[in-house]
């Protein structure tokens, strides 16, 4: 069977800027693949290059059979997106949105506002249904963009960073949604930058880090590269962080990390929460007081340090110093 | 469904969400109406008590000159509405959808109709009441008003053509009324094209609004036995210029229109 979604070294260009520097990508039919990067990776560009919005410089690629580039007529039927921004109409109201977005993938009058009432509801905007989208909070637009993609069902979906500014609750919905639809047969390409969120969604996890695909994997896989979950040692006096660390060697699984500044010592482990108590009967029989111990999912920042050598984003900056808006 | 019926569908679609923008934006509507009856008042107060015309009142005269004016300028708001859509990434959603490309502006161009509609409306009205009259036949009125409208639909796609190509609202205001301004005053409009001095009188007579104008001044009877009307081909021949211009702008700017918008959305 071949690949929902086939990319073969994309490379896109902005000026001096490559955005993309050749991505390669298969995702097999019904299976989430999650493109997981740090801001300025390159995620939107590929996502909007997938959805026929931008063209390659170089490369190509092809969803649910057909050329992005040369079929993209086609294509479109085929596809549902959510781009990062959402993409609403201000002036209407969330279901006069959505219809007419079912007109336009050619549902007819009576399916499409029966499809709307029924996203609506699944994405808890019943309520809101009738007011302009003027008045929506940025999570309530990003919702109804979210089920502006699902309006015509289509076999592939593309959902960039679709959690970012929901809360909880509606993410957690999100997170069934995307469950269910794979369920019935969907293939799903999304964006984020929580490994978390790959995690639980996806079967494949590509890492992107200057427009390349620099780790491909199973959750697993790249949580093994990694090393697995990190303990995490507030301590209450700076003269124990020596003795901490050195108490500690038993349970570390990699490399110990302290900070001097904030007391904080962050242990790879490899056995989870007996990891943890085992961490804090070594402290306690040295004597060192803790002031908050946490066992935590390694974040996407340890996932790039480990895979890349540097920091999420440019080597000498901090990836939260990078960022990227239209 | 074949391409046409596509691209027509889509358009009806598009067009409606126009009108229910319309119809949920007063200012735009409001502007629409109210801009175009201070025109008259304006004019019909300030210039019709200073100018005297041979056989006939400056206010008959001018307020076809208003029209024209009116829908030049509003035509700028297709052109408006375009850039600011584009920032808002609504068209990011149009594009994914399997939708024909045209329909985005087609519909935006319809929609536009309606509100030159609204505006020829209370301006003919407040016309009626400073003394303005129509002296032709009903046909020929009837004619002269989608004459009328059929040239700023065919002007839509004009400034449509400039906003796509400039993108951003405030460049796109400050052009458009660069570009307007000439275009309305440098005609027929308000002034006895005869009487300008040679290249002016020139440019006024070729300029495709001054064949508007005198259009529907002969459509609504609103001219002078004792004012002849000047030599060049499009003034002679007005309803027939005016008809040949609307297709040349269509001809042209639909497809580059398209064109345009097909790229600058996909950057
Ligand atoms: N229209 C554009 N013009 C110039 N440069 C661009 C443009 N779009 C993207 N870029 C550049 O391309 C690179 C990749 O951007 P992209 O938006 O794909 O990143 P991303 O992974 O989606 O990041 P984020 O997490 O911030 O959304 C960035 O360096 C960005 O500055
Ligand atoms: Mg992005």
């Amino acid at each position: 069977m071949s690949p929902a979604i086939l990319a073969e070294g994309l490379v896109k260009k902005y000026g001096d800027v490559v955005a993309l520097d050749g991505v390669d990508l298969a995702v097999p039919e019904g299976t989430v693949f999650a493109l997981l990067g740090p801001n300025g990776a390159g995620k939107t560009t590929t996502v909007r290059i997938l959805t026929t919005l931008l063209r390659p410089d170089a490369g190509r690629a092809t969803v649910a059979g057909f050329d992005v580039v040369a079929e993209a007529d086609r294509l479109r039927a085929r596809i549902g997106a959510s781009g990062q921004y959402a993409a609403v109409d201000d002036h209407l109201t969330g279901a006069e949105n959505l219809e007419m977005v079912g007109r336009l993938y050619h549902l007819g009058v009576r399916r499409s506002k029966q499809r709307a009432r029924e996203l609506l509801e699944r994405f808890d905007l019943t309520e809101a249904a009738d007011r302009p989208v003027r008045g929506y909070s940025g999570g309530m637009r990003r919702r109804l963009d979210l089920a502006g993609a699902l309006v015509a069902d289509p076999p592939v979906l593309f959902l960039d960073e679709p959690t970012t500014g929901l809360d909880p609750r509606a993410r957690a919905s999100l997170w069934d949604v995307v469950a269910e639809l794979v369920a019935g047969g969907t293939t799903v390409l999304l964006t984020t930058q929580y490994l978390e969120e790959a995690d639980r969604l996806a079967q494949t996890i590509a890492v992107v880090d200057h427009g390349r695909v620099i780790a491909l994997g199973t959750a697993d896989e790249l949580k093994g590269q990694v090393g697995g979950d990190r303990v995490e040692l507030t301590l209450s006096r700076p003269e124990d962080v020596d003795v901490a660390r050195r108490a500690l060697a038993p349970v570390a699984a990699g490399e110990t990390r302290a900070d001097a500044a904030t007391l904080r010592l962050t242990i790879p482990v490899s056995t989870g929460t007996a990891a943890l108590t085992s961490a804090l009967g070594l402290l306690a029989a040295e004597r060192v007081a803790v002031r908050d111990a946490v066992l935590r999912r390694p974040t996407l920042d340890e996932v790039f340090l480990t895979l890349t050598g540097h920091q999420a984003g440019e080597p000498a900056k901090s990836a939260k110093s990078k960022e990227y808006s239209r | 469904m074949t391409a046409l019926q596509t691209a027509l569908a889509d358009g009806v679609t598009i067009t409606k969400r126009n009108i229910l923008k319309i119809r949920r934006a007063p200012d735009l509507l409001g502007g629409a109406i109210t801009f175009p009856i201070v025109f008259v008042l304006l004019f019909a107060y300030v210039f019709g008590s200073m100018i005297e015309l041979p056989g006939m009142s400056y206010r008959e005269y001018m307020l076809p000159g208003i029209f024209v004016q009116t829908i030049v300028m509003s035509a700028q708001i297709t052109g408006y509405t375009l850039t600011l859509d584009l920032q808002k990434g609504i068209f990011d959603r149009f594009r994914t959808l399997p939708m024909a490309p045209s329909a985005v502006l087609i519909g935006q161009t319809l929609g536009d109709v309606l509100m030159n509609v609204a505006s020829l409306v209370s301006m003919a009205l407040v016309g009626l009441v400073v003394g303005w009259r129509i002296h032709s036949a009903p046909h020929e009125a009837v004619l002269g008003f989608l004459v009328l409208l059929l040239f700023a639909y065919a002007f839509s796609w004009v400034t449509a053509t400039v906003a796509l190509s400039l993108r951003t609202p405030e460049v796109f205001n400050n052009i458009a009324t660069i570009v307007s301004m000439p275009l309305v005053f440098l005609s027929n409009a308000f002034v006895d094209s005869t009487r300008l001095p040679g290249p002016l009188q020139v440019a006024a007579e070729w300029n495709p609004v001054s064949a508007v104008i005198q259009a529907i001044r002969e459509l609504f009877g609103n001219t002078s036995a004792a004012m002849p009307v000047p030599d060049a081909w499009p003034l002679r021949h007005p309803v027939t210029a005016t008809l040949l211009w609307s297709a040349l702008l269509l001809i042209v700017f639909v497809p580059l229109a398209t064109r345009l918008y097909k790229r600058a959305v996909s950057r």
